[in-house]
């Protein structure tokens, strides 16, 4: 059986990992290639790095970092942060990238979706939604940290995605974000459901537990994670133990 | 020091194929190339794929490696890998193409109606993650692997041999799949070694050594 994923996502700005870690005898706390592999050596099923470089300078550094880690991880690589065009997706994928997630780009232009899809292969487009609960069973998505509402329903905009071409969905809960406490399962859910692409649950994981119910209740096809692995809390494989032990099928 | 060609037919990115054939090779040298010359030079050839079939078939023919892939196929060590594997069969049902022919079958998409687990949810297309390679039989590259071993699948079609002696490996989601063919120096799978960390490169070590 296909094995659910978990994937650990790392924030990157100007070629450095930007949230604190916490390994044991890492050289360079703050290198992504580092990083990577030890996340590749726990069992990582692939690895998000999300790209928050706030200058433009220094935006092409990313490139670079991703060549790195590509010569030397062999699991696969998505690559988000500032994806606006299709040659943006191209220059990442070029540089080893296997997916490249595409964000409010896809809400201010949901036409670069389609080319991108249609230039590299829906595999390699990620669509990431970041959405906020307005009402009971409804979801909208917002831009800009959730700061700023499109008036878009998650759902709808979801199943529009796959329409227009994604190969998968990043769906991030901004009221879970940072909270620790779960998924919003409803929301992981009503999108999975909804549409017939690959789900990736994100925002609000505190436990493994809660990395367990992303996929049971919530119906994900892969669980992403960021606090809970970097701090040491807990290894990947842990987290996959766990979610064994709940009757999850999982790569060890 | 043995050479191996990947062959590079402008569809998306031969990085990572080269690569992980360099960790496996230190000392070998590695080409990713459109020359029909160097392909026909090589001692092994890596036919890998990623997009829709159509538009690698159009691709191939476009830069005339049509028939440097036939020769590699019919002569030396040969892998094919992903849709590298299914252009490898007579036709697809992505954009009905014909295929190049070198076994006989056909190309086809997951059925809506199989997509159901075992639980009753809906299986999601693509087939994207990790997934069980059942070996169908004894093979130089599935040495060291175990049977049953997780490799990193992404893809909405797969290949449906009309021999079923070809079938190296099999694989479950939401039907039996053929996920690895064989025929004597060439051997083809679905899933991307070059991203199935040491499972996946163990069998491109196992590749570099085959001596069919």
């Amino acid at each position: 059986m296909l094995a659910k994923r978990i994937i650990p996502c790392l924030d990157v700005s100007a070629g450095r990992v930007v949230k604190g870690v916490n390994f044991v005898e890492l050289r360079d706390a703050g290198d992504p290639v580092e990083i990577a592999k030890r996340y590749d050596e726990q069992g990582a099923d692939e690895i998000t790095f999300l790209d928050i470089t706030a200058s433009s300078d220094a935006r092409d550094i990313i490139l670079h970092v991703v060549e790195r880690v590509a010569d030397q991880v062999f699991i696969p690589l998505t690559v988000g942060g500032g994806v606006r065009t299709v040659e943006d997706v191209r220059r990442l994928l070029n540089a080893g990238a296997d997916k490249v997630s595409i964000n409010t780009a896809a809400v201010n232009n949901p036409q670069v979706v389609h080319d991108a899809s249609s230039k590299v292969g829906s595999q390699c487009i990620v669509v990431a939604i970041d959405a906020k609960q307005t009402a009971p069973g409804k979801w909208q998505v917002f831009t800009h940290g959730g700061r700023n509402n499109t008036g878009l329903d998650a759902i709808e905009w979801a199943q529009r995605v796959e329409a227009l071409g994604a190969g998968e969905i990043l769906l991030t809960s901004m009221d879970r974000d940072g909270t620790k406490a779960g998924f919003d399962l409803g929301l992981t859910r009503a999108v999975s459901d909804a549409v017939r692409i690959p789900v990736i649950a994100s925002g609000g994981v505190g436990t493994l537990e809660h990395l367990a119910e992303g996929v049971s209740t919530g119906r994900a096809d892969a669980v992403l994670a960021a606090s809970i692995f970097h701090f040491g809390q807990h290894t990947v494989r842990e987290a996959k133990e766990l979610m064994r032990s709940h009757g999850i099928e999982v790569r060890l | 020091m043995t050479t191996v060609a990947i062959i590079d037919y402008g569809m998306g990115n031969l990085r990572s194929v080269a690569k992980a054939v360099e960790h496996v090779a230190p000392g070998h040298s590695i080409h990713v190339t459109c020359d029909p010359a160097v392909v026909a030079a090589a001692d092994r050839v890596v036919f890998p794929g990623q997009g829709a079939m159509p538009d690698c078939m159009r691709e191939l023919e476009l830069r005339g490696l049509r028939p440097a892939v036939l020769e590699a196929a019919a002569t030396k060590p040969f892998l094919g890998i992903c849709i590298g594997q299914q252009m490898l069969f007579e036709h697809s049902e992505e954009g009905n193409v014909p295929g190049l022919g070198v076994f006989k079958g056909e190309v086809v998409r997951f059925r809506d109606a199989d997509m159901v687990g075992a639980d009753g949810a809906r299986l999601k297309v693509p087939h994207m993650g990790w997934n069980e390679v059942w070996q169908g039989r004894e093979h130089a590259l599935w040495e060291g692997i175990p049977d049953g071993e997780r490799f990193y699948f992404v893809h909405s079609y797969y290949v449906s041999p009309s021999d079923p002696a070809v079938t190296a490996a099999e694989t479950l989601y939401g039907r039996r799949f053929t996920s690895a063919v064989a025929r004597a120096n060439i051997f083809a799978v679905q899933f991307h070694p070059e991203k199935s960390a040491q499972a996946g490169l163990r069998l491109l070590s196992n590749f570099i050594r085959w001596a069919p």
